[in-house]
């Protein structure tokens, strides 16, 4: 018989909870000189790597976290059985060029900001369902190419509002496994598109934040875990405002947050970086888990936390139409020790 | 019925979103970015009229002494964007950059710049007028417009 796996209305338990067996961080230098700047595994000195273009270098910060983290994983990529990735470009060119770089199988993800918790979810799902042995997940964004497609040429002078974000210049990337040694995800959960009316591209923390907090109360509901079950909560990319938002939120649903919640978005860049609300990005939650979090769990600062990818579902067609910005948010429980003993 | 003039469940909790967003993110430095705009404006505006006068002063007459002042100010905008300099005096001067002929020329430069990679046709050629295109067009339209009611009541 079939065991079930599903817990409540959009959580998965894992029976045999995945291993993060082998993660990797690469920022750009306005990233390295904010408060983690000595946790990430390489810090670029620019932001075009001596590439030509800046979707270039997107890609070779990609590929190189890629590679990076399966060399930490003490694998090839032969042994990898599938990887899934995303970015924030047009077609997913980031994402799509590395992996033709790479030759693995490859699928491609679109979660915008998201993404990299989107693929530790679904990765988590094909190892303990049996359907892979390891999964490469990989997320990347650069402040430069998403600045061009999504809002203006850098050089173009203009004032930036309080509520404005800064797109991380970064890559980060994590292996699954069947077993190992390592940080291991023990729950899923799933988000629903929520859209509360905000359409100011400029203020994507309040647009995603309403997608951040239906995932958290639901989260735990289906668990009937409560807030202080977990040593940390931490949301990706909602930055200053979206996280007093999501907290006041989940709040009135009746699940205190306040005293263990932050926000990668908070945590990579300090005042003296000037992003204003301060980090967004695909990259911003994939180096701030693979640089900082991962290496706490591991060194058994925390036990258990919680994180909550978030995506804004906005194209720049549908902006200049009106329409509001749609979120998304997916929860992932990671824990620092390997449950179940197998 | 009357509870069809009652707004749906759905739209009250984006109404009430709406309210809690206002509340809870900063205020723009209003204060701080008008006497930005006013001192940076000021100063772009004060270095054109003295440029007016040294052309008048060195023979030009008062059209062509504005026209040079107008390609000076621009030459000046868009070697200021191509060193990096013109959008982070921008960040404090706000409408102050924007406004005068400098911002147009910033307009045109920054996207020429940002586009070089894509080519020199549909890269630089199609994407320079991107950001300063709808101000060609409206200014064009609206010149049309004040010529024709010079016409009709001249």
């Amino acid at each position: 018989m079939a065991v079930n796996k599903k817990m409540g209305k959009q959580t998965i338990a894992f029976h045999n909870p995945p291993v993060i067996i082998g993660a990797s961080s690469i920022v750009g230098p306005k990233e390295g000189q904010g408060p983690l700047g000595k946790e990430f595994d390489t810090v670029l000195p620019d932001t075009l790597v001596g590439e030509q273009t800046w979707e270039k270098a997107e890609r070779k910060m990609l590929k190189t976290s890629c590679e990076m983290a399966v060399q930490k994983a003490k694998l090839t990529l032969q042994d990898i059985d599938f990887m899934m990735a995303g970015d924030l470009l047009n077609q997913l060119i980031s994402a799509n060029f590395t992996a033709r770089d790479l030759g693995v199988p490859f699928i491609g993800l679109y979660g915008a900001c998201s993404t990299m918790f989107e693929g530790l979810a679904l990765g988590s799902m094909l190892v303990d369902g049996g359907y892979a042995n390891h999964i490469l997940t990989a997320a990347s964004s650069h402040y430069d190419t998403a600045e061009r497609q999504f809002r203006f040429p850098t050089e173009m002078g203009v004032q930036r509002p309080p509520t404005a974000q800064w797109t991380v210049t970064g890559a980060g990337a994590a292996v699954l496994a069947s077993g190992g040694k390592g940080p291991a995800i023990t729950h899923v959960t799933i988000g629903k598109v929520i859209d509360l009316g905000i359409s100011d591209a400029n203020d994507m923390g309040s647009a995603m934040a309403p997608a951040a907090a239906d995932t958290l109360i639901q989260h735990f509901k289906d668990t009937g875990r409560k807030p202080s079950d977990y040593d940390l909560i931490f949301t990706g990319d909602l930055a200053s405002i979206g996280r007093a938002l999501t907290e006041q939120m989940v709040k009135q649903a009746g699940f205190d947050i306040s005293k263990n919640y932050t926000d990668c978005g908070v945590l990579i860049f300090d005042s003296a970086r000037d992003t204003h609300a301060g980090g967004s990005g695909c990259g911003c939650s994939a180096v701030v888990l693979a640089g900082y979090l991962l290496k706490q769990l591991t060194a058994g600062v925390y036990k258990r936390i919680l994180g909550v990818g978030t995506g804004a579902l906005l194209s720049t067609t549908s902006s200049l139409q009106g329409e509001s910005i749609p979120g998304i948010a997916h929860a992932v429980v990671i824990e620092g020790y390997k449950l179940g003993g197998n | 019925m009357s509870e069809n003039e009652q707004p749906s469940p759905e739209e009250m909790q984006k109404i009430q979103y709406q309210q809690m967003v206002m509340k809870t993110k900063p205020k723009p430095p209003l204060l701080r970015n008008v006497a930005g705009a006013f001192i940076i404006g000021g100063t772009i505006c004060t270095f054109g009229q003295a440029l007016i006068n040294f052309y008048k002063s060195v023979g030009l007459a008062k059209p062509e002494a504005g026209a040079a002042t107008s390609a000076t100010l621009v030459f000046i905008a868009a070697v200021l964007t191509g060193l990096g300099i013109y959008d982070s005096i921008a960040k404090y001067a706000g409408a102050g950059t924007i406004v005068p002929i400098t911002g147009f020329a910033n307009s045109i430069v920054a996207p020429a710049l940002e586009f070089r990679r894509e080519g020199m046709v549909f890269g630089v050629g199609q994407k320079m007028f991107t950001l300063a295109g709808p101000v060609l067009a409206f200014g064009f339209v609206s010149a049309w417009l004040v010529g024709l009611i010079y016409y009709l009541f001249s």
